[in-house]
């Protein structure tokens, strides 16, 4: 069977599977990294987003042999890198906003919001109405209005 | 918090407080309990609706006897345990409060809310209570369902009952223990304090506090006016959980060797597996490890999901005809029009008008974003389920007699849920899990895919409601609906299989959907002679109650006409409201929204305001939306996306009695106002030929962030009974009724059919039917951001 190695969450990982199987049954069946939730597998409720060299994807949507050694594959597990934090203030103004409901789909809210945040601060302006639009994770709970609250309240903060 | 009817008092000032009865049980630290419901009468009357000739041989499929898997004398054998219908609370020597809510958790918010109510009346903080969900106990009978908005009206006191008597235990160990007099002791924060400044905290004291007896005991609770957590917001206890990802559901838990499994489906609802032309090629498939055919389909084990998708997509099968497969849309309204029952309401006098309005509100699904799934791991003398049950005792009871197993030998573990929206009443997967693990002899981890989540999982059924509303001199003088709906299945029963029985009977059946009809259905107007009824056609769909039952379509329905009435009575439709609303909590909450709202102000051409209200629950709420029909917002373009009619804003007054958790009702308010606006303006499933057409969250337009109003104000009414109501349903049915009224009032059209855009060519185009689940994709790379 192939072998593919990459970074999760800072640390190199190997794993014996077929070239095809998406990422993210990789880190949840086999790897048993289980933030990255299912909710879909076809790129549509964006359950699953974590990030990969710090831009926002959908992990049902890439096949583990599309990774290479030295890709950096970072769930919600691996967020919190700031220093001297647990959280990241993402995961902070969550809090603060009291954001989760059921809890499922949080997960890929949170690094849908961080990848957004970078986004538009690279291309220069506040993250505003037409980012949010741009946010397609499902929330079933709805709890859409405190996701704005909490990425309004966190963008300055990282 | 509130000065009258609060828990606890008698209605006389100087009458001494309400005693109630509890438990200290025997253990070896403190644990304590409380009666838990009436439920020990019940087991003779569900008996006796089931006759002793067993089940009819309609081609609804049936559950075995109840004698043969669990009898009368089983069950009042359990019902006469110390434990029976006790809801308890274990202190641990690390100064925790512990307990197994037998409720399941799916979002609600019902962990936090319960946790507080432990707090308040222990005196303990909050982040010392632990709460856990119970595995299914048959002996709680009706006692373990979670529904209705149920939970808090039913837990409030028998919690605080058993969090007080330990907060007594306590005190009285203390007393002993530091030699003081108990009426000098006080509790604060998990600490007993003397006059002396002496302290123990609770841990300390669990040992000595415990009992080596189950002894009764007598209490009275604490004044809601002393009260300093219930009523604060309070953010949810599992929140932090939530954020890092460490929030556990079915499929994250680690159960050893159960590998995921999924189910290859028939093309039509309810099709059967005729044959399988090649289970040893797909066998052979990279990861597979089994393949199994079962009563619903073709089950397939692997190593990994992505692999069982695969196999599922390999497989060549033959099937037989669903119990649907010539019905359409078309075809089932048709059914829906024969079956409604006629108005009843006598010739009025010649002056006297009418507004006569039939609605039609299309299928919908209450498909909860993690989709069916459970753990099961079944051998030869035993099984062990894991999933997120809203009614783990039938599930329990229908699995051990699926696997022919005494129920004791058969473990229900509940999980915490990924919302349930009435998903979570059913337990689909876990019999289906339970089924598969038996077949290959293995532990298996199954979950549903999404495409199949919507297309053979359980919706909510399409209906329709005919209503006429007569008027004369200012006043209405009859207002009557007639709701015709297709079956709505409530075989979950109320939480125990003997009436969930009594449910599957044809004519149990009709009465018990007219019974939740007839409990759930409030008209809060004075309308003179009010009927509101229900007929149901159909049972050949899996359907289920989705998030307030009837009620959104019914009281959707209700409003249009009531904002039709005052049009024709020349009235504004908040005066109107206001006029002949019958209780002033009603008028409170609308007078709330209005002012807040600022009902009345000039709108722009092509958006208007709507305002609506709802009575359930013990409570009352109301909503004013407003809403941009204009093209410029109608036609606004977003890929694979339904953008229509926008709400901008919305302001929701909400008075339950008693607030226990204010920020966990907002956010309860929220969420039924996301699906208020979905219901009315977006998502629907549309049926041809006994298939839904919608298969991914790109198909059914639930609301998404372009539908999301920026604009949102929730008012929670300071305390009015002061026993708390339901939460979790409460928003959807007023979001809905507003939304529709504004959408009336802007473009000038008024909508019959639900959602508006159902008649509209569909926005996307269908996935395949066979193979039943679509690839994932491989492009994710070029989609990154």
């Amino acid at each position: 069977m192939p072998q593919h190695t990459f970074v999760l969450n800072g640390k190199q990982v190997t794993v014996d599977v077929e070239d095809d199987v998406r990422l993210l049954w990789v880190l949840r069946d086999i790897l048993g990294v289980r933030g990255p939730k299912y909710g879909c597998g076809l790129g549509v409720c964006q359950a699953c987003t974590s990030h990969l060299n710090g831009k926002a994807v959908n992990l049902c949507c890439i096949p583990v042999s599309d990774v290479a050694s030295t890709d950096e594959v970072t769930t919600i597990e691996g967020l919190p890198a700031t220093v001297g934090k647990d959280l990241h203030p993402m995961q902070e103004a969550w809090l603060e906003m009291d954001v989760p409901q059921c809890g499922y789909c949080q997960p890929g809210q949170i690094m849908a919001a961080v990848a957004k945040v970078l986004e538009a601060r690279a291309a220069g302006h506040e993250i505003g109405d037409a980012d949010f639009d741009e946010i397609r994770n499902i929330c079933r709970c709805g709890t859409y209005v405190r996701i704005r609250e909490a990425i309004l309240s966190a963008a300055d903060k990282f | 918090m509130g000065d009258q009817g609060t828990d606890g008092r008698s209605g006389a000032p100087g009458v001494g407080r309400r005693t109630f009865l509890g438990y200290v049980l025997a253990a070896s630290t403190l644990t304590v309990a409380a009666q838990f419901g009436e439920s020990v009468a019940a087991p003779q009357r569900a008996s006796a609706a089931v006759p002793e000739s067993g089940l009819p041989e309609a081609g609804i499929p049936s559950l075995p006897e109840p004698s043969e898997i669990y009898d009368l004398n089983d069950m009042l054998t359990d019902a006469a345990l110390p434990t029976a219908n006790l809801i308890s609370i274990q202190l641990g020597t690390d100064g925790t409060a512990t307990l197994a809510l037998p409720r399941a958790e799916v979002g609600q918010g019902i962990t936090t809310s319960s946790a507080m109510i432990v707090a308040e009346e222990l005196d303990i903080p909050l982040s010392q209570v632990r709460i856990t969900l119970a595995d299914a106990r048959p002996e709680l009978l009706f006692n373990q369902l979670t529904g209705g908005s149920n939970t808090t009206i039913s837990t409030f006191t028998p919690i605080r009952v058993a969090a007080a008597i330990a907060r007594g235990r306590l005190l009285n160990a203390a007393a002993l223990a530091l030699a003081e007099p108990i009426d000098t002791l006080t509790t604060a924060l998990g600490v007993v304090t003397a006059a002396s400044g002496a302290k123990m905290t609770y841990g300390q004291l669990a040992t000595a506090a415990a009992s080596v007896s189950t002894t009764a005991v007598s209490v009275t609770l604490k004044d809601a006016k002393d009260f300093t957590l219930v009523g604060t917001p309070q953010g949810r206890i599992d929140a932090l959980d939530a954020v890092t990802g460490r929030k556990q559901f079915a499929m994250d838990l680690q159960v050893e060797g159960a590998l995921p499994s999924m189910v290859c489906r028939p093309p039509t609802i309810n099709g059967t597996v005729v044959s399988v032309q090649n289970q040893g090629a797909v066998l052979a498939m990279p990861g597979i490890t089994d393949v199994a055919v079962i009563s619903t389909g073709v089950a397939v084990r692997g190593a990994t999901f992505g692999q069982c998708i695969d196999a599922v997509r390999a497989l060549q099968v033959t099937w037989g005809p669903g119990t649907e497969d010539h019905s359409s849309d078309a075809t089932v309204l048709a059914e829906l029009a024969a079956a409604e029952l006629p108005l009843v309401v006598p010739p009025l006098p010649l002056l006297t008008q009418a507004v006569d309005e039939r609605f039609t509100f299309h299928f919908a699904s209450n498909s909860a974003l993690e989709p069916n799934c459970a753990v099961a791991d079944v051998r030869s003398d035993r099984a062990e389920i894991w999933a997120s049950l809203k009614s783990p005792i039938v599930a329990q009871e229908a699995i051990a007699a699926d696997l022919g197993l005494p129920v004791s030998a058969v473990t229900v573990h509940v999980v915490q849920g990924g919302g349930s929206f009435g998903r979570k009443l059913f337990f689909d997967a876990a019999r289906e899990a339970a089924e598969i693990s038996k077949a290959m002899g293995k532990p298996v981890r199954l979950m549903w895919h999404r495409t199949d989540d919507f297309r053979q999982g359980r919706s909510h059924p399409m209906s329709t409601s005919r209503v006429r509303a007569t008027y004369s001199l200012g006043e209405v003088i009859s207002y009557e609906q007639r709701h015709t709906s297709v079956a709505t299945d409530f075989s979950h029963g109320l939480g125990e299989i003997i009436t969930a029985l009594v449910a599957k009977l044809p004519v149990g059946d009709i009465g018990f959907s007219e019974t939740i009809f007839e409990l759930t259905q409030q008209t809060p107007y004075n309308f003179g002679v009010t009927t509101q009824l229900l007929s149901e056609v159909d049972k050949g769909f899996n359907t289920g109650s989705m998030r307030n039952i009837y009620s959104p379509n019914v009281r959707c329905a209700q409003e249009l006409v009531v904002d039709k009435l005052a049009a024709a009575m020349n009235q504004d439709p908040y005066a109107f409201r206001r006029s002949f609303l019958k209780d002033q909590r009603a008028i409170a909450v609308l007078d709330t929204v209005a002012r807040q709202g600022d009902w009345g102000r000039t709108m722009a051409p092509g958006t208007a305001q709507g305002i609506a209200l709802h009575a359930e629950y013990h409570g009352f709420v109301a909503m004013l939306v407003e809403i941009d029909c204009t093209a410029a917002t109608v036609d606004r373009k977003i890929p694979d996306a339904y953008t229509g009619p926008r709400v901008t804003k919305a302001v929701c007054a909400v008075d339950v009695g008693l607030a226990v958790n204010p920020l966990g009702l907002k956010a309860q308010m929220m969420g039924g106002i996301m699906d208020g606006i979905a219901l009315t303006l977006s998502s629907s499933l549309h049926l041809t030929n006994g298939v839904f057409q919608e298969g991914s969250w790109d198909n059914y337009f639930y609301t998404r962030q372009w539908n999301v109003p920026n604009d949102l104000e929730i008012v929670v009414m300071p305390p009015t009974t002061g026993q708390p109501g339901g939460a979790g349903e409460f928003g959807v049915a007023a979001s809905m009724a507003a939304v529709a009224c504004a959408y009336a009032r802007a473009t000038g059209t008024f909508p019959t059919t639900f959602p508006i855009n159902h008649d509209q060519p569909l926005g996307f185009t269908p996935l395949p039917t066979v193979p039943p689940i679509p690839q994932s994709p491989t492009d994710g790379l070029s989609r990154a951001y």
